[in-house]
């Protein structure tokens, strides 16, 4: 089954959402998205590790031994964040304050090796790219969407901006309403995805 | 496989000293202009560069930065770091030549969003902290026999805050002896 190269982007909305449908990168998903800003800060991070590594890992995937590409893949991956790290550092200090250890823990992310793994080493360069785009989208559209979930339940606030005085229920921002608004977001987009088949 | 790995790492590493030496400068910038944005906010206006030195406190080693208005000192900046609720806090502390807080503002906070971490946005109670004269007003949350006004179901973080700013006063004072 060959896709087009928009059907290559897209179906990392839906069908193949990589938080709600593939349930990958668990990790960040559930602690960096205490508010919308900070949720889509961590999806465009993870969205510029995936296209470039995607695309690196695709270049160089029939030149590496099946013996070592695991480590090969690790090093480029790891390459990529730390550039990301000292971009961040150098040009948006505060966001990467706010993200802190996170953004280092992108090497581990299994969405970053399980594409390469499943699609960058048995693709060209530009088919790579649009995988890690259309991942990286729906992983960034994921994590702002339940960033603002978490927020408006959680201090009544859409983007920093307030809509409510005083607090909303603050069991949202905390881990444990990470973890409920992971379910029903799951639920919801798991229906929209069964419906598109 | 050894060529290649050995490969893959070569281009890779070269990669990063390059992104390093290129990132370098805007990094140290950023970080200098960080310290010196918190200096500017706790201590009364000064047009020297802040001086960067250590004191001692209770064995514990704290950083503080003397700010100078046409050669006189302007005010101490001193950090000072305590446990909160979540982790470290550490709070940059504008003490004046005559023992009064100036201001406050927080460097590291690991607080809970929405309970703790509402030291960082809530005016009635960093406010409180301006222009305070630790010798007529006692540095303690109102629980503890203070006059500090805590952040409601914020106790320990309200405490850890008081306490980072009347180690700063102490600091304060064996600046001062020294």
């Amino acid at each position: 089954m060959t896709m087009t190269k928009l059907q290559l982007i897209t179906k990392g909305f839906i069908k193949d959402n990589p938080t709600f449908v593939l349930v990958l990168g668990m990790c960040p998903t559930l602690a960096t998205t205490t508010s919308a800003i900070n949720g889509m800060s961590m999806g465009l991070a993870t969205l510029f590790v995936l296209v470039l590594s995607n695309m690196a890992i695709s270049a160089v995937a029939p030149y590496v031994p099946d013996k070592v590409h695991i480590p090969a893949y690790i090093v480029i991956i790891a390459t990529f964040v730390t550039v990301l790290q000292f971009l961040m550092q150098a040009y948006t200090p505060a966001m990467y304050e706010t993200l802190g250890l996170f953004i280092p823990l992108i090497v581990v992310n299994c969405i970053v090796l399980g594409r390469a793994e499943a699609f960058a080493n048995k693709h060209t360069v530009i088919e790579s790219a649009c995988d890690g785009l259309g991942i990286g989208l729906g992983f960034t559209l994921s994590l702002t969407l339940l960033g603002m979930v978490r927020e408006i339940l959680g201090t009544g606030s859409v983007f920093g901006w307030k809509f409510i005085t005083g607090d909303g229920i603050l069991a949202f921002v905390m881990a444990p309403g990470a973890f409920l608004c992971l379910g029903y977001l799951m639920v919801l987009f798991n229906k929209l995805a069964k419906k598109n088949k | 496989m050894v060529l290649c790995l050995f490969t893959v790492c070569l281009a890779c590493s070269s990669v990063l000293a390059a992104v390093y030496v290129v990132t370098k400068a805007p990094i140290d910038k950023a970080a200098a202009a960080k310290t010196t944005k918190a200096i500017a906010l706790v201590v009364p206006d000064f047009d020297s560069d802040p001086e960067e030195s250590a004191v001692s406190l209770n064995g514990q080693e704290m950083n503080y930065y003397t700010v100078r208005k046409n050669g006189e000192i302007a005010g101490y900046a001193i950090e000072s770091t305590t446990s909160g609720f979540g982790g470290p806090l550490t709070l940059m502390v504008g003490v004046t030549p005559d023992g009064k807080v100036y201001n406050t503002s927080v460097l590291v906070c690991n607080e809970t969003p929405g309970l703790g971490a509402k030291c960082l946005t809530d005016k009635a109670f960093i406010n409180q902290f301006k222009n305070l004269d630790p010798a007529v007003e006692h540095l303690s949350v109102k629980k503890d026999g203070g006059d500090v006004d805590a952040i409601t179901a914020s106790t320990i973080t309200s405490r850890a805050y008081t306490l980072a700013i009347s180690n700063a006063v102490e600091a304060f004072k064996n600046i001062k002896g020294e």
